[in-house]
């Protein structure tokens, strides 16, 4: 059953200020969600103003400028800063996105930085993602095949491979699965946006052999049709992808399979 | 390291911007719930009807109410939302109307047709 309020654990709280050193022209407010698994306390939001002048453009120079200059206990996942290893997705004024791709000045005021919603939270801004991953792991996300393979590689036309532009692209960043209700409250049985156009990008492609077998496998009440095109998924994505669109695909494929 | 404390649930619906579409998606549902409890009043209004001219008229008069009239019209509009987001659904299902950019259209363009179709029946009757 859906629980629409946080656990008592989990509920809010009131915490530090960081004020910006006096002077300072530019100032811009942050509200970072906080949790020490250390002192068994509620998270806590602290408020970091900084000096935009001095630290760089993205909202993910934001958080390293707080790491590096103001509370180096400030916890958080990043690897690339460029929008392609998917790490730093985070929650930011109510939207999922990949800081490093967000410019501070995109946004207007203080800028709310929570972790993606609806997971367990490890520290911080780091959530747990063991659960998306296996459920990731259980579309098995390779080319399967039964025959034997060829001499050379196994080839496809250029129309073939075209298929896959907008499904390989995904990075597994989550935002779309965490901005999903569906996703909220049935993540236990329900696949989410990120696994489903996964699993969509090996049904689609030419080299797999195993398209009914995958089919078989989503075809389930909560697997794939806890979809109900609510669409934050696709409105949210940072990389301008469209798993509505691959969910819809999904379910054509298995309507047009049936009426054979 | 071991977790000393169990961890907590990141917010969710307290903190998340629905987009338009997302909210019209939850009102589908929740004026769904209306208007299927709202069919009890229209079963009302038939019953009064088997019972002859006199309880007729009572019903007329209490349907006549201002307030039951906002709850009569309200429910008009609910079906022909209803009616559009159905239409926008069997869009979808042919795997139409995913454009990310057009999102925020479709969802209005359905509720100012819901509202053109409230409106155009205010006119027929």
């Amino acid at each position: 059953m859906a629980e629409f309020t946080l656990p008592k654990n989990s509920v809010l709280t009131k915490g530090k200020t960081f004020k910006a050193p006096s002077g300072t022209k530019n100032i811009r407010r942050f509200e970072v969600y906080r949790w020490d698994p250390e002192t068994g306390e509620n998270p806590r939001i602290d408020v970091y103003e900084l000096d935009a002048d001095a630290c760089g453009t993205k909202v993910l120079d934001a958080i390293i400028y707080i790491k590096n200059e103001v509370d180096s206990t400030l916890t958080f996942r990043r690897s690339c800063r460029e929008g392609v290893c998917g790490s730093c997705a985070m929650n930011v004024n109510g939207r999922n996105t990949l800081v490093c791709t967000k410019a501070i000045s995109e946004y207007s005021g203080t800028i709310k930085i929570y972790p993606l919603p609806h997971l367990d939270v490890v520290k911080d801004l780091v959530p747990d993602m063991t659960h998306f991953y296996e459920q990731y792991a259980e579309i098995k996300p390779w080319l399967t095949n039964n025959s034997t393979p060829p001499e050379k590689e196994r080839l496809q036309s250029k129309a073939e491979r075209d298929k896959l532009d907008g499904l390989y692209d995904c990075v597994l960043c989550a935002c779309c699965s965490t901005s999903c209700p569906s996703y909220w409250w049935n993540s236990d049985k329900y696949l989410g946006p990120a696994v489903l156009l996964q699993a969509y990008r090996w049904l689609v492609d030419s080299r797999d052999e195993n398209t009914e077998v995958r089919l078989d496998q989503l075809d389930d009440a909560f697997k794939l049709y806890r979809c109900h095109t609510i669409m934050n998924c696709t409105d949210t994505c940072p990389k301008g992808l469209n798993p509505a669109k691959a969910i819809a695909e999904t379910k054509k494929l298995l309507v047009n399979r049936k009426d054979k | 390291m071991t977790i000393k404390h169990s961890r907590p649930t990141s917010p969710h619906l307290q903190i998340y911007k629905l987009p338009l579409t997302g909210l019209i998606s939850i009102t589908h549902r929740i004026t769904g719930v209306c208007l299927s409890a709202g069919l009890l009043l229209v079963v009302a209004i038939f019953y009064s009807l088997s019972q002859g001219a006199g309880s007729y008229a009572a019903m007329q008069n209490i349907a006549h109410f201002w307030l039951v009239k906002a709850v009569y019209w309200g429910f008009i509009y609910a079906l022909f939302f209803h009616l559009c987001h159905g239409i926008r659904h069997l869009y979808w299902d042919v795997g139409e109307g995913f454009e990310q950019n057009k999102l925020f259209q479709y969802a209005l363009f359905e509720l100012m047709w819901a509202l053109a179709l409230t409106v155009g029946t205010w006119f027929f009757i």
